[in-house]
């Protein structure tokens, strides 16, 4: 079982999703959960099974599918995906869990086991075509996620998702053609498999151009500055599991993508681009940043903060040497976690009183103290509080890029620090204060249900923020890989300098420890 | 005197008439069953048709089997010509008209199905199209033609309405004046060359090294806009909407595949060699008509408040994306041609019967046609299945993957790179994506949107017999299930493309 366990992982919830149709609706709910608990179950077993001293690809399957065009399925799982894995399931688990009374809830818990096989796939692919069925395959369920239980202009931020991303991923299909296109003019054989695309060594301006193509797909996916404008649409419209989801595990498929696809096989461009993209980066997290604190929807606040924490992760992505792209992959699970709850608590306050907008708020600490603490927790892990969750994955990220530029870490620094503005406003219009709306008088806190959501991640937010080795282990051994990979595959000057090469400080530190005796 | 003329029968190769010599016999048999005892049922000329359709596709198989050891077979004064494109294409042909003929058996009773001259006809439409694309001769191109063109005028005037009569007549019209164009130029090249062969037309060009080119150019405008008009290129398009909303859905539908593929092959014989002959202004032209007819038809598509006419868009539109295959004329583009092309039957006669299952013969009042957007609006939750399917075929020709168009999209894009179109690549990339919006449209109406009052689910597939339902679980399945089955498929048509030297 253990070696078909990715298989399982990503085809076990279709086949739940496809017989749920025969379940009656009343009962559809615990059918989910089950479902959830069990894939929850099997990716733990995944993390189990996983050996953390190898940096390699593990649970590999290889399927031949299209011979003579080189299209195999490939699955694989190493330090990098492997916490997001576990993180999509976590979060589809709770997410189904914590579902508060919709319409339709059949089709809706139907739709969320589809999204979790292909968050699954997307995660755990390591062909470009299986890789790219997955990840635009993922776009229909959350269409309608979007689509038909959202807020009023539901169709309008559902097709404007759809089409944005559709065409950017589009782009990238043309560089994904093009990359196997070049892999066979040099060994005469098409292939589409990841591990084969990372040992081909292309001229540099060839990397140029389809580093451009990929970034298309992947920059609007996260989503990156001036592509950005579908993501508060979406989430301002969608159902509060539709934002967790999509903030939690699908926005991390761009930023995953970034390290997968990029960075390994195009190291001269990334070098090249690492100022321009980092420049975006900081652009991303100041402006909507800014934008966050005239928002007078607090929704709109998490999701402007999300955006904006997104571009730290893409600057630690392009840090490109390991304690950048660690601390990236790390804050990419800090970021699912704290945001997805914070998505869940805006979820707990409009259930109650139908409204998002904060000035309906006020003085809630009095009446829900204990919503009060967890978003208080929350709040303190987004704006980044050591000892939370988010600090280890921000510190390591600007440490790391603070070896390529330390004007633009302060920068982004500082912007980070101004971001906390942000969120202590909200905190405090929210929270603090007379109770100024009769209405709030008797709002009752929160309920079991959505205990069982929250307290979990409360829990991991603390845990992971004091003790982040176990996760932290895993993903620094592929980095390291990775690293020496871009170090070893680079031709030009500058990108040997930017990237560290790990063998030659491996020699030195052990000849310098000789020299000691 | 004269010597008596001596032809030996073996010289002549009559195995090489006998897949289109089956349908010809089929259509005179239902005439002469009709002539015997009139009034029969429907579906004894269905089953008929059908019956000769899979001797036709045994036939076709047979020349297959010739065709992979001897490699291309000659015939009939050398007038037949047996090549891997021919055994193909009507592989395609009689394939399609297979799944087309059991549309017939509707649940409601139309006008035309109650004729058995609507078999014979389509019989021996279907024998038109198979010479069509097994000839290398201009003259029987012509005669293939104008016979499957002639009759599918008819079939699509008996469908008795007045919009479809003015489709007829549209058809015929435009039909008529492209044939003009095509004897024209062919006239042109016999003028040029003395041979009305494709193979010698080239031979000849290419030894006096195009001295005429004025006059090729001449030709080829003729033969370009003439295949223009039957593969509804912009700005030949026109007709293309008015005809298949005239049309019955089904019909429609076939109209969007059959005549295409032949001819496709016409214009891939035809084009190949003047591709590869180095003139300029020729690759300028295809080009500027592939980007324009893909990109024109899309946004046009984007307007339309019916669904018939969108789908009809869509189809003048994918027919661009494949004339890019001509365009850009190497082994790999024109199998992606044919690959693409069996999957874009199977996901275009499966979105059209969803239309035609729904067919309503009176219009109610809130409705302003048949196939109005606002029809399918809240299908969801009065037809969940019927609205599923459609949405997966709509996924599909909107070239989401895992569906089978999206197969059939990814190797004529990675044609485009290997062939050196980077550009052309992007914009096929990018007109995919345009495209996705209005076959999104109509999952938005299924989806998201609230049923029309009045409107309950029984009319999404009042049309709807065991016939249908199977003929559209058949595309279905095709279109879910098309990856498993891509991989012998491709290397059956590269094998037969590259074996006919294009």
């Amino acid at each position: 079982m253990i070696d078909h366990i990715l298989s399982i992982l990503i085809f076990f919830p279709a086949l739940a999703a496809v017989l749920g149709f025969m379940i009656h609706k009343d009962s559809i709910r615990a059918y989910g959960v089950t479902v959830g608990i069990i894939e929850f179950a099997l990716s733990l077993y995944l993390w189990f099974s996983f050996d953390s001293n190898v940096s390699g690809m593990q649970f590999m399957e290889h399927i031949p599918l299209v011979t003579s065009f080189g299209i195999n399925y490939i699955l694989g799982v190493d330090g990098i995906s492997l916490f997001i894995l576990v993180l999509a399931a976590f979060f589809t688990m709770i997410g189904i869990a914590s579902l508060t009374d919709t319409k339709n809830v059949k089709n809706m818990i139907i739709t969320l086991l589809f999204l979790q096989m292909t968050m699954m796939g997307v995660f755990s692919a390591l062909d470009g075509i299986i890789f790219y069925v997955f990840w635009e395959l993922s776009l229909v369920p959350m269409l309608y996620i979007i689509g038909a239980w959202g807020g009023p202009l539901r169709i309008y931020a559902s097709v404007k998702f759809f089409l944005y991303t559709f065409a950017g991923s589009l782009v990238m299909l043309v560089g994904m053609l093009f990359m196997a296109y070049f892999y066979y003019q040099a060994t005469g054989q098409w292939s589409f498999a990841i591990l084969d695309w990372y040992r081909l060594i292309l001229p540099e301006n060839i990397q140029l151009w389809l580093f451009a193509a990929f970034f298309m797909g992947f920059a609007i996916k996260v989503p990156m500055f001036p592509f950005h404008t579908w993501l508060p649409y979406a989430h301002g419209q969608a159902p509060t599991i539709g934002s967790v989801i999509l903030a939690a595990i699908l926005l991390k498929m761009g930023t995953y993508a970034f390290i997968r696809f990029s960075l390994p096989m195009f190291p001269d461009a990334s070098v090249y681009f690492m100022f321009p993209v980092a420049i975006l980066a900081i652009i991303m997290i100041v402006y909507t940043a800014m934008i966050a604190y005239a928002q007078k929807d607090v929704k709109q606040v998490v999701a402007y903060s999300s955006v904006s924490h997104m571009g730290v992760i893409i600057l630690g992505t392009f840090a490109m040497n390991v304690e950048g792209i660690s601390g990236s992959i790390f804050l990419m699970i800090a970021h699912g976690v704290v945001s997805g709850a914070l998505f869940l608590l805006v979820g707990v306050i409009y259930d109650r009183r139908h409204t998002k907008m904060m000035d309906q708020f006020g003085g809630l600490a009095h009446v829900m103290p204990r919503y009060a603490t967890i978003f208080g927790l929350m709040m303190m892990a987004s704006v980044g509080m050591p000892l939370t969750i988010n600090f280890v994955g921000e510190f390591l990220s600007l440490l790391g890029f603070y070896q390529q530029s330390h004007i633009l870490t302060l920068l982004a620094g500082i912007a980070i620090i101004v971001g906390a503005i942000y969120m202590l406003a909200a905190y405090k219009k929210m929270f603090f204060g007379e109770i100024t709306h009769e209405e709030n008088r008797n709002l009752p806190d929160v309920n079991k249900r959505e205990l069982v959501a929250l307290l979990p991640l409360a829990v991991i937010t603390i845990w992971l923020g004091i003790y982040p080795k176990p996760i932290l282990e895993p993903i620094n051994n592929s980095v390291e890989s990775i690293v020496q990979l871009m170090h070893d595959k680079s031709i030009t000057e500058e990108a040997k300098t930017r990237i560290p090469n790990l063998v030659k400080s491996a020699e030195i530190t052990n000849s310098s420890a000789e020299e000691a005796h | 005197m004269l010597e008596p003329i001596n032809v030996s029968l073996e010289s002549l190769n009559l195995m090489t008439l006998s897949p289109m010599l089956i349908p010809i016999i089929g259509a005179l048999l239902i005439l002469v069953v009709d002539m015997f005892k009139s009034g029969l049922d429907k579906t004894l000329y269905v089953v008929l048709s059908i019956l000769f359709l899979i001797m036709d596709f045994g036939a076709l198989t047979g020349s297959a089997g010739i065709f992979m050891q001897d490699g291309t077979v000659m015939g009939m004064f050398d007038m037949m010509l047996i090549d891997g494109l021919a055994i193909l294409s009507q592989f395609i042909i009689v394939g399609a008209s297979m799944l087309f003929i059991p549309l017939a058996l509707t649940n409601k009773r139309f006008h035309e199905f109650s004729y058995p001259e609507f078999f014979a006809l389509f019989l021996f439409m279907i024998a038109g199209f198979q010479f069509m694309v097994s000839t290398d001769n201009l003259i029987l191109v012509f005669v293939g033609l104008e016979t499957s063109s002639l009759a599918l005028y008819t079939l699509i005037a008996m469908h008795n309405r007045t919009k479809s009569f003015e489709a007829a007549v549209k058809y015929f019209t435009m039909g008529a004046l492209a044939a003009g164009f095509f004897s024209f130029g062919s006239m042109i090249f016999y003028a040029l060359t003395g041979s009305i062969e494709i193979s010698q037309i080239a031979t000849v060009l290419a030894a006096n090294q195009y001295v005429d080119i004025g006059y090729v150019l001449v030709a080829v405008t003729f033969l370009l806009a003439s295949f223009g008009f039957k593969l509804s290129l912009v700005p030949f398009h026109t007709w293309a909407p008015d005809v298949y909303e005239g049309s019955s859905a089904a019909m429609a539908g076939y109209m969007s595949i059959v005549p295409k593929i032949a001819a496709f092959v016409v214009t891939m014989r035809l084009f190949e060699f003047l591709i590869h002959s180095g003139i300029v202004w020729l690759e300028m032209v295809l080009y500027i008509f592939v980007v324009l007819t893909m990109t024109m038809a899309n946004i046009w598509a984007l307007v339309q408040t019916d669904v018939k006419r969108m789908l009809a868009y869509s189809s003048v539109s994918h027919a661009g994306f494949v004339m890019a295959a001509i365009l850009i004329g190497t082994t790999q583009s024109n199998s992606a041609l044919f690959l693409y092309w069996i999957l874009f039957s199977f996901t275009n006669l499966g979105s059209f019967s969803m239309l035609w299952m729904s067919r309503q013969k009176h219009l109610p009042e809130h409705q302003s046609s048949d196939h109005s957007y606002d029809k399918f609006a809240g299908m969801i939750k009065t037809a969940p299945v019927a609205a599923s399917i459609m949405a997966l075929f709509m996924l599909s020709l909107a070239g989401l993957p895992p569906f089978a168009l999206f197969w059939g999209k990814l190797y004529m894009i990675s044609s485009a790179v290997t062939g050196g179109y980077t550009v052309l690549a992007l914009i096929m990339a990018l007109n995919s994506a345009i495209a996705g919006y209005y076959y999104l449209k109509l999952i938005v109406y299924m989806f998201m949107k609230e049923p029309v009052t009045g409107n309950e689910g029984h009319i999404y597939v009042s049309n709807a017999t065991l016939a249908l339902k199977s003929i559209i679980g058949f595309a279905a399945i095709g279109t879910i299930f098309a990856f498993v089955a891509l991989n012998p498929l491709l290397e059956f048509i590269t094998s037969f493309v590259y074996n006919s030297g294009y």
